[in-house]
């Protein structure tokens, strides 16, 4: 390879080979709905054995009325999400009740339901995308898993519940040097409150 | 265990006569400039020629073991120690959403169960700050708000805003330092070296974001909730007398993990990433929110930044 001309036609073969290829890597722009891979979340965190809703509503005619709710009562009572627009199903896929249905009419999954909120808060979606709204946990190097919008926000009444805050520091003047038992040193509170919050979400 | 012995081990032998002979020279240090000509420099550098980042691989390898024997005596437990190196091409940043952050204390214990601080004395590397809305506040740290414990969070009128050690590029807690026990590592991180600090405290007066603890008492931890897995320049277990501070979790982060205040903030306001990587999530939140650091007219460039990403 020492000579010079040769090297070039090197260069010129691997950079034309580099613009043949390169449309594999860089598909062309993406769609709104396609432009990232599938997002590792964990699942949705759905009450238990209301999935796959099929299971009840497969025979069911459905009803896109405004109206009280002899099932799911309290989605519909409790339901604040700009509600004077909209209703159960603007979200929820009529025919096949195990879907989520966006505005085009695309069926997504429930382990998919940020392309739905992504249509009307496209902003945050897009904060979402970058790890930026909501958060990423695992490896800032390698891996990431992202939570669904859902796993904070409920859909029918996204607004954040307020929480339990854990305890404030010690003042200065009550840190007191004293002799203690192994039983004695105080537990860290952080164990106790999740593992109460994990029995509130059951 | 004494408190000599306790602090001692893993030092060299030579420290002792370091010490003494620091004795002598701190307040000068502290008052004037240190006389960096050529001929001292080179006797304090034979002087320091044991220094954590002068040491071998093999030199670090056997004061780890002589701590993990050392540990494993006082915990009763196997304690392991590496001394995992900064990432070729890696500076860490961390960015915080002021408009998410609810106040809630929960990286706070996190990071205490991480990092093994001492639970009495209680050590806190994070403390959360209240802010009335509207009124000013920012460089007011010590005017601010950290005993508030209201029976839910957030509150009507209020923000919060958690500091920890802020990264410095520019750390005056490092040029106070007579021992050169703390410094700032290739990818950014302010360290410390536990057997290498007098506990002086100079770093402490010199932080403008009083985020260095000092360890008052014997630290004391409940034996099943030692974290294991530590690193050398981190969340290994302290001693009496020495400082200790946030690490951006080094014992995770150098491993490629999220610091434990990101995972567990429950609205997702923590943001961490490599600044040098143009994909990562922090350079993001610089790029596209405003962004803003404490006391910037310091001059102490944090790689630490806040913003309200709404
Ligand atoms: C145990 C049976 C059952 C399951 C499981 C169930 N539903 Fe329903 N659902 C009902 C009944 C009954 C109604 C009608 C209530 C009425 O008309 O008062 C209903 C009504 C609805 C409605 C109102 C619109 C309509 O067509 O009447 C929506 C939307 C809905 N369900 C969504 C779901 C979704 C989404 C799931 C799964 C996550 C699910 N349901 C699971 C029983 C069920
Ligand atoms: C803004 C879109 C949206 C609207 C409007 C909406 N839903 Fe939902 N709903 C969702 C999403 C997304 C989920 C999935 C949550 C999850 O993954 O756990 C869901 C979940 C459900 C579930 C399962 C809840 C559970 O306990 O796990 C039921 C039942 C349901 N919806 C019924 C309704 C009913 C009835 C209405 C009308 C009153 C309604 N939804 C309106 C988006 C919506
Ligand atoms: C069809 C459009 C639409 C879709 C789809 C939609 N939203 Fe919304 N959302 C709105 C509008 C409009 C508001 C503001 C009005 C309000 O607060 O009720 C809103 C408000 C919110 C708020 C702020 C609530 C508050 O009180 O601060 C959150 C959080 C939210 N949405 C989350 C979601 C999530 C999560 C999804 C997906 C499950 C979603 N949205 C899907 C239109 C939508
Ligand atoms: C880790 C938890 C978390 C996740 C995941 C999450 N959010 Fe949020 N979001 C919050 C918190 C906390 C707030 C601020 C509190 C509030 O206003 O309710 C918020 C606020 C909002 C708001 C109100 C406007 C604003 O900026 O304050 C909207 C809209 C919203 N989120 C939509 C979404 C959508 C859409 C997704 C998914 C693409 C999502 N969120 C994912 C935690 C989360």
């Amino acid at each position: 390879m020492g000579h010079p001309g040769e090297r070039r036609t090197w260069h010129l073969c691997a950079a034309a080979l580099f613009l043949l290829l390169m449309p594999l890597f860089h598909p062309s722009e993406p769609s709104a709905e396609e432009d990232i891979p599938k997002f590792f979340v964990p699942p949705p965190p759905f009450s238990e054995g209301i999935f796959p809703c099929s299971q009840c509503h497969a025979g069911m005619e459905a009803n896109p009325t405004r109206r009280e709710l002899s099932y799911h009562t309290e989605i519909a009572k409790g339901f604040n999400h700009a509600a004077d627009q909209r209703w159960c199903l603007d979200c929820h896929n009529p025919d096949d009740r195990d879907k989520l249905r966006l505005a085009s009419g695309k069926l997504v999954s429930f382990e998919e339901s940020y392309y739905l909120c992504g249509q009307c808060h496209g902003t945050i979606f897009r904060d979402w995308k970058a790890g930026v709204h909501g958060k990423r946990t695992g490896y800032w190097r390698g891996k990431k898993e992202y939570r669904l919008c859902v796993h904070c926000h409920n859909p029918h009444r996204p607004r954040f519940k307020p929480i339990k805050p854990l305890p404030p520091p010690m003042k200065p003047e009550d840190i007191k040097y004293r002799e203690l038992s192994p039983e004695e040193i105080p537990r860290n509170p952080l164990n106790e409150i999740l593992r109460s919050e994990r029995v509130e979400r059951k | 265990m004494s408190r000599e012995s306790d602090r001692r081990s893993g030092r060299p032998c030579r420290s002792i006569s370091r010490r003494d002979f620091l004795k002598g020279t701190a307040a000068g240090i502290a008052g004037a400039a240190f006389p960096f000509g050529s001929t001292i420099v080179s006797v304090w550098e034979s002087f320091f020629q044991k220094h954590f980042r002068e040491m071998s691989q093999d030199e670090i390898r056997d004061v780890i073991e002589r701590l993990q024997r050392e540990y494993s005596e006082k915990f009763d437990t196997r304690i392991d120690i590496n001394a995992r190196k900064a990432i070729p091409g890696t500076l860490f940043g961390y960015g915080l959403d002021l408009s998410r952050c609810i106040g809630c204390r929960r990286c706070v214990y996190a990071c205490v169960r991480e990092n093994n601080q001492s639970r009495d004395p209680q050590v806190h590397w994070i403390t959360v700050l209240r802010f009335k809305k509207g009124e000013k506040w920012v460089n007011d740290l010590e005017g601010a708000e950290k005993y508030y414990y209201p029976e839910k969070v957030p509150e009507e009128g209020f923000f919060y805003m958690p500091v920890q050690c802020q990264q410095c590029e520019n750390p005056p807690c490092v040029k106070a330092c007579p021992t050169q026990a703390t410094w700032k590592e290739p990818d950014g991180i302010v360290v410390i070296d536990y057997n290498w600090c007098i506990g002086c405290r100079y770093c402490m007066a010199a932080c403008p974001y009083g985020a260095r603890r000092f360890n008052w008492g014997r630290p004391r931890i409940p034996k099943e909730e030692l974290n294991t897995e530590t690193h050398y320049l981190g969340n290994r277990p302290r001693y009496v007398g020495v400082v200790e501070k946030c690490t951006f979790c080094i014992q995770r982060t150098r491993a490629g993990r999220y610091p434990a205040c990101v995972e567990i903030c429950p609205v997702g306001a923590r943001k961490f990433g490599n600044l040098l990587d143009p994909n990562s999530e922090i350079r993001y939140c610089i790029e596209n929110k405003r962004v803003f650091r404490l006391k910037e007219d310091l001059n102490t460039l944090p790689k630490f930044y806040y913003f309200f990403a709404t």
